[in-house]
């Protein structure tokens, strides 16, 4: 079997809306989940269950209330339930990629630049960057003369697009992917099964949510079930 | 230990008062080499009063300013003499004004407002100086035309950006920014932080940057400490305190941002 790339335990959320109220609403609580290298799970349960907070608490972008998330990183293991800031960070340029449903556009930046972005990030310079940005462009389909312009007028598919290229590119040992999929055509979704086989057998460690059956069928090798919750009387 | 594993600045128990009032009270907080850090909160939350105590222009009442020099160890910046702080404002560290008259020298040309300061640390070369000067202002995308014009006749996004050169020039490790897109049409402003994001990757600054636009620390910052009378509320990395606000005034901040 192979080595574990992630390991959570104990893992607790809550919102408090001080806004709202104080409502404070309750999404787990004693949450376990390990994933081993090259291994692919679906996180799976009725829509509002948690599926997308607990991608976002596993990339440290939603804050947790207990537990721990153990990344294996740089020869060792860091917590992104706990670790500074500078550390996330550097477990996010290195270790673990995150494909959100939606991308965020950066004003002025084009395509292509956003493509590269995770590569420069570590270093690598400009003209090799730009050109492993545009062959993964190239095999997403987006066409070559969109590559200069930035993503804002895009359609929702050639965003999305940018947003895997941008995921995938950096070849990370742990991807989390937030319905990879949701807004592509049947010949894009094959690209993305693909590209998800190949990271894969490359040995990168994937959590996702994939409402898509047949695309799940495919990548995943087991279903991970977030109980809807129970608020305790 | 490398001077790599330690933070450039290092900031303990920073106070100030104007009166009985704590403009800043109790800031702590390290800032690492190629750091961006935002500070954010509305007028009169005492982000400028930390700025200005951080930037060696208002000494604290209380705490203190630890930075690590180039050679020398860590300085307490407030333990320096007055023409040791100034030769490290003019060398190691940059301050970016709001508005940019107050960074600039606007009777003089563009190309002598960065020569300047290469001057101040004792560049005497004249081509040198203005190659470096041509070099800055296309980095900055101004026209290489414009060399000998005076910042008065620039729009206030050019001002801005030469004001950035004239920081830049003499390699700062550390740049202090108060709202610098502040008074900018949008489109400028996007131009600007474009400009900013690349120069601080490039350079590896480190930079402390005050501002109540959170669309401009979500682009920029890698974290942030949201104050709100005179304290600290929240600190932590950027997009985690934006999407996922724990401090009722944060959660109020955030809430409050119009949606383009």
């Amino acid at each position: 079997m192979n080595e574990l790339a992630l390991e959570v335990g104990g893992l607790a959320k809550r919102f408090r809306l001080h806004t709202q109220g104080g409502v404070e609403i309750e999404v787990f609580r004693d949450l376990d989940l390990a994933v081993r290298a090259g291994e692919c799970v679906a996180l799976h349960g009725p829509s509002g269950c948690g599926k997308s907070t607990l991608l976002r608490a596993l990339y440290a972008n939603y804050a947790v209330d207990a537990g721990s998330i153990r990344v294996r990183h740089a020869k060792g293991w860091a917590d992104m339930a706990r670790a500074e800031p500078r550390a996330i960070l550097d477990v996010r340029r290195r270790t673990m990629g995150y494909v959100s449903q939606f991308l965020r556009v950066i004003p002025r930046v084009p395509a292509l630049e956003i493509v590269a972005e995770p590569l420069r990030q570590r270093g690598i310079a400009a003209e090799e960057a730009h050109s492993r940005a545009g062959a993964m462009l190239a095999r997403l389909n987006v066409p070559e003369r969109l590559w200069g312009l930035a993503p804002a007028t895009f359609s929702g598919g050639e965003q999305q697009r940018v947003n895997i290229a941008r995921g995938f590119i950096a070849e990370m040992p742990i991807l989390l992917l937030d319905e990879p999929t949701a807004a592509l055509d049947a010949a894009n979704r094959a690209v993305v099964a693909d590209l998800i086989l190949e990271r894969k057998r490359a040995g990168t460690a994937i959590v996702g949510i994939f409402h898509d059956a047949e695309i799940r069928a495919q990548v995943c090798d087991r279903l991970f079930e977030i109980a809807p919750f129970k608020v305790a009387a | 230990m490398s001077a790599v594993d330690q933070p450039l600045l290092r900031v303990e128990s920073l106070t100030r008062y104007f009166g009985a009032r704590a403009a800043c009270r109790d800031v702590s907080f390290d800032l690492w080499p190629g750091e961006v850090m935002g500070v954010v909160g509305e007028s009169g939350s005492g982000k400028t009063t930390l700025l200005n105590c951080l930037s060696a222009r208002l000494r604290p009442d209380a705490g203190r300013v630890l930075y690590q020099t180039r050679h020398e160890g860590v300085v307490d910046i407030y333990d320096l003499r007055e023409a040791e702080r100034r030769l490290l404002m003019r060398t190691d560290w940059g301050l970016v004004h709001q508005n940019p008259r107050d960074g600039l020298r606007m009777g003089v040309s563009a190309g002598a407002n960065i020569g300047e300061r290469l001057m101040a640390v004792g560049a005497r070369h004249y081509g040198e100086i203005r190659d470096a000067a041509s070099a800055w202002l296309g980095r900055v995308e101004i026209d290489l035309s414009r060399i000998d014009d005076r910042p008065r006749a620039f729009s206030g996004g050019m001002q801005q950006r030469l004001q950035i050169a004239r920081n830049l020039v003499t390699a700062p490790r550390i740049v202090f920014m108060d709202e610098p897109t502040g008074g900018l049409d949008v489109s400028v402003q996007a131009r600007l932080l474009d400009l900013l994001r690349e120069l601080v990757r490039e350079l590896h600054l480190s930079v402390v940057i005050v501002t109540h636009d959170l669309a401009v620390v979500r682009l920029l910052a890698h974290r942030l400490l949201v104050m709100r009378q005179g304290e600290v509320v929240e600190a932590g990395l950027t997009d985690q305190v934006l999407d996922d606000p724990q401090h009722p005034y944060t959660q109020l901040l955030v809430s409050s941002v119009l949606q383009a």
